[in-house]
């Protein structure tokens, strides 16, 4: 493939995916981000920004993590061989600290002396209060009312890291209000305030700068499974929330036609009920946070709630770029219901001794349809993006179990 | 074009004060309520007026206006509602200029030509959107201009000599300068900070300045009214809507006109 036809130059200059992507934030913010743009430039050249980003990687999130083979879990479904890497083994437990750790780097080169940050669940909260500890920088984390009473742990973990939690009674209090309060910070503190974005979303450049950082999944992923099976896999699948452990995964391979690429994409109670997290599934073309992208939302653009079982994949939109890999079809989406992802979190904890997190349990899931269809001589590699500690709660609620 | 704004910043000036801009969530307690409240706004001297059509998530406002912006969707209005709102506002004001102001999202669902189409021909002069901006010209801009309604950008206290071009660019009716970089309804700009800001974007172009965020007293508008050719405000306005409801329209017509007495009343309706 030439580089004239790549599929890995997205964004264009003005932050473009095709028609997703872009700027769509207050004037007041323009300079800020303009001026990011420029630093993250600066900093993709500088070989001391790669060089601690990536000492960072491996002496303190402990990269490169494993490719493993699931041996059990391929013998049960009866298909495909079925490998998966291992991003719950990282240090706080997910793939979320790759980000932060880029982000924390630039915030500093940039000399801003305050971090802030939007979680849901709270995994990208405590990656970046722990980032934050690490580079003694004062840090907020934005948490919808409602996700503050349903995480405690994380919450109480982000107190002991050090950060200040503030509860967001906006909105239906979740995770999409917790991005409108970490924005209308970040407008009121333009000139200290650096905002580390927890997906690939939100306006030009972080869907760019965060997939760059989690790009370290694919690459690792490739090497490993050259060296594991001397060939590319032929899927590699992944959840979307955001979509930033999917398209850490995804990037690397989009120019490799031969690797069939699935998004996962939560369906909670079902696409038909209109109760799930599917942007792309159910939603339309349009703008929030910054970005345009699919969003779930009524016939006047008003944003309508999403839910999923799993909180870090509970909102209305999906990053810039997967939009436009779903537009021009090099990504398929698949949808993936709570119940789904329930059975396949047992059936991951049962066979292998992993306990995955609820949103990895989604991309699981999906392994379980496909695999079976495939021939043994078949390849998939799928990214268990967390380990599901901070799930057990949810897990014997749904199971009705009572701890 | 049947221009309404020009000529209102022009009698004002002729009148030697500055033009009073008032907003308001459309829609806010309900659709049906909303009418009342605009006739209170031109009643108590308003010169220009902002309806604000009511988004889900408005990332720029904060508490009052997001409260609106709530009861309002919690009243059901649709877009249709503030379509109809505005057109019955200019049936019974045929000269006050009207501007639709809110979030991308609402504007563009159904095409940027629907919308500009659909405003125009319910009288509507111009525009602000919060999130579109001139990087993003695309999205609305030309839609607008070719339907004859103005595109009226913000400036903002991080607008600095070498962005501001970009903002004029395709940028009329007036500029609205965001005195706080900040959100809607808090904390109110020193008064020299703004005298340097206009003076500024004096510079730059000879469309009037309006300053809004955070206006709250007669005393504030009279001083930003003596440098600036216009003043915004929202928040307080709509705390009073907040406060009472569906009986609000002589308390917010007695605020404004206090507002206007302060700016310079020469002859309120
Ligand atoms: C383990 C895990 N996987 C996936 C996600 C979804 O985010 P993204 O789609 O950006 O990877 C989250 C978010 O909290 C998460 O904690």
């Amino acid at each position: 493939m030439t580089i004239q036809n790549s599929l890995r130059t997205q964004p264009d200059e003005q932050g473009h995916f095709g028609q997703f992507g872009g700027r769509y934030v207050a004037e007041t913010l323009m300079p800020l981000i303009l001026d990011l743009e420029k630093e993250y430039r600066k900093a993709k050249q500088d070989p001391a920004f790669e060089e601690e980003f990536q000492y960072l990687l491996r002496q303190y999130v402990g990269r490169p993590n494993p490719l493993y083979y699931a041996q059990r879990l391929t013998e049960e479904l009866g298909g495909a061989k079925i490998y998966l890497k291992r991003e719950e083994l990282n240090h706080t437990g997910a793939h979320k600290i790759n980000n932060c750790i880029g982000q924390i780097l630039l915030a500093k080169r940039m000399g801003k002396t305050r971090i802030i940050a939007e979680t849901g669940a709270g995994q990208h909260g405590v990656a970046t209060a722990t980032v934050a500890a690490l580079f003694n920088i004062p840090c907020t984390i934005f948490m919808g009312a409602l996700d503050v009473e349903r995480q405690q742990p994380n919450v109480f973990r982000m107190k002991l890291l050090g950060a200040e939690v503030r509860a967001v009674e906006s909105g239906a209090r979740t995770l999409k209000d917790a991005m409108n309060e970490a924005l209308r910070d970040w407008v009121a503190n333009v000139h200290d305030t650096f905002y580390i974005i927890g997906t690939v979303a939100g306006p030009h450049p972080y869907p760019e700068l965060v997939r760059d950082f989690q790009s370290v999944i694919g690459k690792e992923t490739r090497e490993q499974i050259l060296e594991a099976e001397g060939r590319l896999p032929d899927s590699i699948i992944a959840c979307v929330g955001g979509g930033s452990n999917a398209i850490g995964m995804f990037h690397p391979f989009l120019d490799d036609p031969e690797v069939e690429i699935i998004g996962v994409e939560a369906a909670g109670y079902g696409l038909e009920t209109g109760q799930h997290a599917a942007s792309i599934a159910g939603g339309f073309p349009g703008v929030l946070h910054g970005n345009k992208t699919f969003l779930l939302q009524d016939e006047d653009g008003q944003i309508t709630e999403a839910h999923s079982i799993s909180a870090g994949l509970d909102y209305p939109g999906i990053g810039p770029e997967h939009a436009w890999l779903h537009e021009i079809g090099r990504v398929r989406y698949e949808p993936v219901t709570d119940d789904e992802a329930l059975a396949a979190f047992q059936k991951l904890c049962k066979l292998e001794g992993i306990i995955p997190a609820l949103e990895s349990s989604h991309a699981l899931a999906a392994v379980e349809k496909i695999a079976p269809t495939m021939g043994k001589d078949k390849i998939i590699v799928v990214n268990l993006s967390g380990r599901g500690d901070k799930d057990i709660f949810t897990v014997a609620k749904a199971l009705g179990v009572e701890i | 074009m049947t221009d309404r704004i020009s000529p209102t910043f022009a009698t004002c000036r002729e009148q030697g004060r500055a033009a009073l801009v008032c907003f308001i969530t459309g829609g806010d307690p309900t659709p049906n309520d909303t009418g009342a409240m605009l006739d209170a706004l031109v009643a108590g001297g308003a010169d220009l007026i902002e309806l604000g059509m009511p988004f889900t998530d408005p990332m720029a406002d904060g508490p009052a206006i997001q409260k609106a912006n709530l009861r309002s969707l919690g009243a059901g209005t649709t877009t249709a509602d503030i379509l109809e709102i505005a057109a019955s506002f200019r049936q019974r004001h045929p000269q006050v200029p009207l501007i639709l102001m809110g979030y991308a999202n609402p504007m563009i669902r159904r095409g940027s030509d629907w919308f500009a189409d659909v405003a125009k021909n319910a009288g509507v002069d111009g525009v602000i959107c919060v999130d579109i901006p001139t990087e993003e010209d695309g999205e609305l801009g030309p839609a607008l201009r070719e339907a004859g309604l103005h595109f009226i950008r913000l400036a903002t206290p991080t607008t600095d000599k070498a962005r501001l071009p970009a903002v004029l660019q395709g940028s009329s009716g007036f500029l609205y300068y965001v005195s706080v970089a900040g959100i809607t309804g808090k904390q109110q700009a020193a008064q020299a900070s703004i005298e340097e800001a206009v003076a500024h974007l004096k510079s730059g172009t000879d469309l009037p300045v309006a300053v809004g965020f955070g206006v709250r007293t007669p005393e504030q508008a009279a001083a930003i009214g003596k440098v600036a050719d216009g003043v915004v405000v929202g928040s307080a306005i709509v705390d009073i809507i907040g406060e009472h409801g569906a009986n609000a329209a002589p308390h917010v017509r007695e605020y404004v006109a206090s507002l206007r007495t302060a700016l310079g009343a020469e002859e309120v309706a």
